[in-house]
């Protein structure tokens, strides 16, 4: 890790803004961490690595474990999670000029985006068979998205996906992930200089799948990347979003909603890499709650390194608490070595749908079930907007929908 | 004619130690065009009165009835007591994140006249609204008083208010926390409503500030959960001189 290079006078003049925690029902432990010992890289148990072995069996007391119930991993944790039963389904549906290999781990895109940073995303590379890889060819502007529908069928698979948008292409990714399965799986996304590639990965899996898995953006010198991660469904989700730059003047924008219900455990653990100059990040994520044992964890974790002057970075993590017995953990977390950037800070809060604001619609004539759907389609709306996919769009405010319903009932 | 009949209202709280009888026993007509002020010392029962009357499920009704125009308000839910014409402007207005004000005032309007309004003549409506009211336009775009300051909120209240043309209006110390320009923007506000005759108001407040700029037709002084006196305008100016004193004096406290 960099030495702290800036004297004090330019860290004060980093325009960095510190988080608001409140809550109920809920953890928010910011951190603000100015030129000082990197935290985010201590405080992972390992380093990263392709090989499991070189990471020890988590027991749930590590940093990057600490929220994560291991005994409903169904063993991918630990080396007893082994591949087999019903296979996942999996349709590509891509335009003409989009191509798809099978390719071994040795093909030197594979892993390119970096390498794993707990045992399960270890596991999921060593074990994998075939790793997908679907190649954007450069300055090509896709008309249609490229969608990719997994549907679970009982089995546990691991898995390794490729998408590499070439210079200056445009592309949009949909990703689909349905029915039940157990699924360990890294996903890398390549972006040339240049490229644009927008990524909507929906996890509306059956209550019973369990899902895990790198997400890693390795964006190009004036590339931009969006993504927006959707999490409804499966017992156990641990999905962690990473992003780096590869050059100057990337951008990334990344969004995200959850809706937890009874006995769900969603999680979120994101980390943005500064480590080229003039690169800018958005993080927006959003999540509502309700029922018993609703557990909805958000880690946000960015680091500015010394070399990454005039970055400009914002996050975000708003949790609205519908009834009692969920649970929020939300852990923002800004390291900046360098004092000479645009702007940094975070936000996080929680809060609850309570009595007084229902009594308050309702005083205004509004029903109490509909009451319930303003409040929690106006938390979700500007991220919904932000898809851009009337279809998706659609069929996430129905669904949204459809879990308010659940818990009226 | 719209009126709103409360007769022997009595209404207690949870406590510690088992429920409180807050209200024991209020007698009071409002008939639409009329303005009431209600007026006494903090602890007297007038807030329960205000949110009793909107439903609020906090307080729990032991006896007595009230109606409009004779159906039995205590009957209906929050929703519908607001559809049937009752309107309470609070005293601390509820923040409501993820809803815009826009939305909301929307929403609402719909719920209470039975039909969306037509979108051309809404968005001319509202905005002229918040004009009167002082309010900047991009206030349509922020959560429902989140950030607002105290004046904001109280503008807000009556801004619905002049939307949603109650035939009931409950101003539970609406004056409060407010500076003179800002009581003068709700006070002119209220007197809009109160102008076109279609409304009965409630103006419960403890001082008598707020009736320099809202006359009232009646006055009735509030303590221990009753009304211990009634009378007109004059009684505003007896209380502003001798304060509550000689009602609280003797009375059981709160």
């Amino acid at each position: 890790m960099a030495e702290p290079q800036n004297s004090p006078k330019d860290l004060r003049q980093a325009p960095v803004q510190g988080g608001l925690p409140s809550a109920l029902g809920s953890t928010t432990s910011g951190a603000i961490a100015v030129a000082a010992e990197s935290t985010t890289a201590t405080r992972m148990s390992a380093p990263p690595s392709f090989d499991v072995a070189d990471f020890p069996v988590p027991h749930g007391r590590e940093e990057e474990w600490r929220f994560t119930p291991l005994e409903r991993l169904k063993g991918l944790h630990d080396g007893s999670a082994a591949a087999g039963g019903a296979d996942l389904k999996i349709d590509i549906l891509a335009p003409d000029e989009v191509t798809h290999e099978l390719v071994d781990r040795s093909d030197p895109r594979v892993g390119k985006a970096g390498k794993s940073v707990d045992r399960v995303a270890a596991a999921a590379f060593s074990a994998f068979e075939k790793a997908s890889v679907i190649t954007v060819p450069k300055e090509a502007v896709l008309a249609d998205p490229i969608r990719i529908a997994v549907h679970g069928q009982g089995g546990t698979t691991f898995a390794h996906q490729v998408i590499e948008v070439g210079a200056f292409a445009e592309a949009v990714v949909v990703i689909d992930h349905t029915g039940d399965a157990v699924l360990a799986a890294n996903v890398e996304y390549h972006l040339g200089d240049g490229a644009k590639l927008t990524v909507v990965s929906v996890q509306d899996w059956d209550d019973t799948a369990v899902h895990a898995g790198q997400h890693t953006a390795l964006v190009g010198r004036d590339a931009t990347f969006k993504s927006v991660v959707v999490t409804f469904g499966g017992d156990l989700v641990r999905l962690n979003p990473r992003v780096q730059y590869q050059g100057p003047g990337g951008e990334a924008e990344l969004y995200g909603l959850y809706f937890t219900d009874n006995g769900q455990h969603q999680e979120h653990r994101l980390f943005v890499d500064h480590e080229a100059p003039n690169c800018r990040s958005n993080v927006a994520y959003k999540g509502a709650l309700q029922g018993q044992d609703a557990h909805a964890v958000w880690i946000g974790d960015v680091l500015i390194r010394a070399a990454a002057t005039g970055t400009d970075t914002y996050e975000l993590n708003r949790n609205l608490v519908l009834t009692d017995g969920a649970r929020v953990d939300s852990v923002p977390n800004l390291e900046i070595e360098t004092g000479e950037i645009v702007g940094a800070g975070h936000a996080s809060a929680t809060g609850r749908f309570e009595d007084e604001q229902l009594f308050y619609l309702m005083a205004r004539g509004i029903p109490a079930e509909e009451a319930r759907r303003l409040v929690v389609r106006g938390f979700f709306a500007e991220l919904v907007q932000q898809i851009g996919l009337p279809d998706v769009e659609e069929r996430l405010i129905a669904k949204i929908e459809a879990e308010l319903e659940a818990s009226v009932a | 004619m719209a009126t709103l009949e409360i007769h022997d209202l009595h209404v207690s709280v949870e406590a510690e130690g088992g429920p409180r009888e807050i209200l024991r026993g209020v007698d009071l007509t409002v008939k639409q065009g009329e303005t009431h002020a209600i007026m006494g010392p903090n602890g007297s029962g007038k807030s329960t009165l205000a949110y009793s009357l909107a439903g609020h499920p906090k307080y729990t009704v032991t006896g007595g009835t009230v109606t409009l125009d004779g159906e039995d308000v205590l009957e209906m839910s929050v929703d519908e007591r607001a559809r049937a014409g009752v309107f309470l402007a609070m005293q601390y207005p509820v923040e409501v994140p993820g809803v815009s004000v826009s939305n909301f005032l929307r929403t609402s309007a719909t719920a209470v006249r039975g039909e969306a309004p037509k979108l051309r003549t809404w968005v001319k409506e509202v905005k002229e609204a918040m004009e009167r009211l002082s309010i900047d336009p991009s206030f349509a775009e922020r959560n429902v008083n989140e950030g607002f300051s105290g004046g904001e909120k109280k503008r807000h209240e009556i801004l619905q208010l002049e939307l949603l043309r109650p035939s009931i209006a409950i101003l539970d110390e609406t004056d409060s926390g407010l500076d003179v320009d800002a009581l003068r923007i709700v006070s002119e506000g209220v007197n809009r409503v109160r102008e076109t005759g279609e409304v009965g108001t409630l103006l419960i407040t403890h001082y008598t500030r707020i009736l320099r700029y809202i006359k009232p037709d009646h006055v009735h002084v509030f303590a221990n959960g009753r009304i211990a006196e009634s009378g007109g305008a004059e009684l505003a100016d007896k209380l502003e001189n001798e304060g509550y004193e000689a009602y609280v004096k003797g009375g059981a406290s709160e």
